[in-house]
């Protein structure tokens, strides 16, 4: 199976700070993976790396079958190539309604011809009701986004990346501001996307990240620490020191 | 419960366009009632030339809404694609008319002119205030009206082209990309002060309220047809603006205006969108400048000066930027009384101590307004229809709700 996206020896610095240290990770299509580590680890920067958002000064990231290079491409061209995102602060549009903000994320051709051309046909209408309903926010359609509460807002934009049908979701802490109740149907719906796309979960809640039964990639200051199943990470005694321990 | 993701008309989606362009016909049949040409006269042809120029800031200040309120772009440099829009309508204007005067002067010869005779005469004519008498290069389509009104848009639109690549492609945004868009004008403006760029320094372009090939006509008539096509140009802008903002495209610009980095991640073009926007709203105000000019008679380069621009933006921040309708009612509000105020007809107001003399104070009041609107009223004039339809947004102060409260609504969670 060939990699879906593969990350290897990045490096970042801020200032002299570095926040990626030499990191390497290798996501296939199709397959679900979480991400932990204390604060301040990285997983948002290596977020931000994928997405073109932050340039790495060392280290290459490829994506595909044909392994093409995302260093070059622009946020919007790694978007359309196949990278959603979902950031850890819910960002959506606030002065739009639910549905706008759904049909701005929907499947379609971004230029600003075919913006202008652009009508809500049949199929497309469908989608958008259909993952309103899917992420409870099917009689919200008509209402601001700014007006949801800080759950919704996380399920809107969990509803915005799926309509954008990536071929990788990035999910940055989708299970912050849910109800327990809430985080359990976000799980499923994680591990049910992840029967067809490649899935990046960054999560510290490690119920969560159990329920997810996945591999897990534990990362410390900007690199790799651990890798493997749950069980596997959690027994590592530097995984134990750095980041369980302090809990 | 009716479907909020279904099809609606263009009329539903934009209500305010039945309005603005009823009260459009009206005004316009108002006028023409009362217009000496065709009406009884009871307001004079230069009143009915300042009606008509305000139409055509109204349609300037429509481009300056889709560009800053739907946007975000703060250009303070559409008013000087107004004056190209002007110069170039002006070039035409000016040599044929010229070239009308220069042939029956030579009427008289007992020879029939050369053509080069009649060249040489028009560039003496035209440019002996800056002391040539040699056509320069900018003037080879002055005698072709087509050549002319092409001009008219390609001149701004492909300066905007080139600006705004150069702008967004380097990411510049917000205080800077206005203080670039500035900078371009001021740059624009010194430039066309000298006298050897071919569109006669601080002369300027006049006499171009004479039409030429229709002396006959005079100006009372022309000046109702200028007030006519101002008014079908500011309604057809209206409807192409409403649809194009009403729709998913206009849904990307305000995207893109909140934020512009979210956008990107959705795949979409961003500098793409900024540019053709930028460009799109160039030509219009191009256009509304080709149709002012002639009624305002003469253009100098002082008319590009970045104060002008300035002045668009406060009018669009006045009426309520983000929505087409504020932007007229903006522009038509303020233009109008600052023409009042300024005109001295405004009645000065003796304080004992000392007179107010509006002359002087109206710059005075046009800023404290704009400032206490930025502060108080950020909707503008446009707000108070928000506020008769009882309609209001979102108010959380920026602060979400808690992140343990679940999909709560603001008031549930309160409890
Ligand atoms: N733009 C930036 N400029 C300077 N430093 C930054 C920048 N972005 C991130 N950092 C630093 O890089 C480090 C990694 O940050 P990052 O946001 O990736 O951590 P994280 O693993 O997502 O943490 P958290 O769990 O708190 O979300 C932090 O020390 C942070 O302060
Ligand atoms: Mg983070």
């Amino acid at each position: 199976m060939t990699a879906l996206l593969e990350v290897s020896g990045v490096c970042v610095t801020f200032d002299g700070f570095r926040a990626i240290n030499n990191l390497s990770f290798t996501i296939n299509e199709a397959e679900l993976r979480a991400v932990i580590g204390p604060n301040g680890a990285g997983k948002t920067t290596f977020m931000d790396i994928v997405t073109g958002k932050t340039r790495p000064d060392e280290g290459s990231v490829t994506w595909g079958e044909r392994a093409v290079s995302l260093l070059k491409m622009s946020e919007a061209a790694i978007a359309r190539a196949g990278v959603g995102r979902k950031f850890q602060r819910p960002t959506v549009f606030e002065d739009q309604t639910v549905g706008e903000n759904l049909i701005l994320a929907l499947k379609s051709r971004r230029g600003p011809l075919s913006a202008l051309k652009f009508r809500a046909t049949g199929a497309g209408r469908t989608r958008v009701a259909e993952l309103a309903r899917e992420v409870g926010l099917a009689d919200q359609l008509g209402r601001k986004a700014g007006e949801l509460s800080h759950g919704q807002k996380q399920w809107l934009e969990i509803a915005m990346l799926l309509a954008q049908e990536p071929r990788l979701l990035l999910v940055d802490e989708p299970a912050a501001g849910m109800t327990l109740a809430e985080r359990e149907r976000t799980t499923r719906m994680l591990v049910e996307i992840a029967k067809t796309r490649a899935v990046v979960v960054v999560e510290h809640d490690m119920d969560f990240v159990r329920r997810l039964n996945c591999k897990v990639t534990v990362l410390h200051e900007g690199a790799v620490l651990a890798e493997g199943s749950l069980d596997h990470v959690t027994a590592n005694p530097q995984v134990i020191e750095v980041y369980l321990g302090r809990g | 419960m009716t479907d909020p993701l279904a099809p609606r008309s263009f009329l539903v989606r934009n209500p305010s366009v039945l309005w603005v362009l009823g009260l459009l016909a009206a005004f316009c049949l108002l006028v023409t009632l009362l217009s000496p040409s065709l009406g009884m006269g009871v307001i004079s042809t230069s009143f009915v030339k300042t009606l008509g120029k305000t139409l055509c800031l109204c349609l300037a200040a429509l481009a300056m809404d889709v560009v800053w309120g739907y946007t975000g772009i703060l250009s303070l440099g559409h008013m000087a694609f107004f004056a190209l829009g002007g110069y170039m309508i002006g070039q035409w204007l000016m040599y044929a008319r010229t070239e009308e005067i220069v042939l029956s002067a030579l009427a008289s010869d007992p020879l029939p002119p050369t053509a080069g005779e009649i060249a040489q005469g028009v560039a003496t004519q035209i440019f002996g205030v800056v002391g040539s008498s040699e056509m320069p290069v900018i003037w080879a389509f002055a005698h072709s009206l087509p050549a002319q009104l092409a001009l008219v848009v390609l001149v701004p639109g492909l300066l905007a082209l080139v600006f705004g690549w150069l702008a967004f492609r380097s990411r510049v945004t917000g205080v800077y990309l206005s203080i670039l868009t500035q900078a371009m004008t001021l740059a624009l403006s010194l430039y066309l002060f000298q006298n050897d760029t071919g569109l006669r320094g601080n002369n300027g372009l006049s006499g171009l309220q004479n039409l030429p090939g229709l002396a006959s006509a005079g100006q009372d008539a022309v000046s109702l047809w200028f007030f006519w096509a101002s008014a079908a140009a500011l309604a057809l802008a209206y409807l192409l603006l409403a649809w194009a903002t009403s729709g998913k495209f206009g849904s990307v610009l305000r995207a893109i205006r909140d934020d512009e980095a979210r956008v990107r991640f959705l795949g979409y073009p961003v500098e793409g969108y900024k540019l053709f926007v930028f460009a799109g709203t160039a030509v219009l105000c191009g256009l509304a400048g080709a149709l002012y000019y002639p009624q305002a008679g003469i253009i100098n380069p002082a008319e590009l000066a970045p104060i002008a621009s300035i002045y668009l933006a406060v009018w669009v921040a006045i009426g309520g930027r983000g929505r087409l309708y504020g932007a007229v009612i903006g522009a038509a509000f303020v233009s109008l009384l600052s023409s009042w105020f300024t005109g001295g007809r405004a009645p000065s107001i003796p304080l004992g101590f000392y007179t107010i003399n509006w002359v002087d104070w109206w710059l005075v009041l046009l800023g404290l307004s704009f400032v206490a609107v930025t502060l108080f009223a950020p909707k503008g004039i446009g707000g108070l229809f928000d506020v008769s339809l009882g309609r209001r947004s979102p108010d959380r102060k920026g602060a979400p709700l808690g992140p343990d409260d679940g999909s709560l609504q603001e008031k549930e969670a309160t409890e």
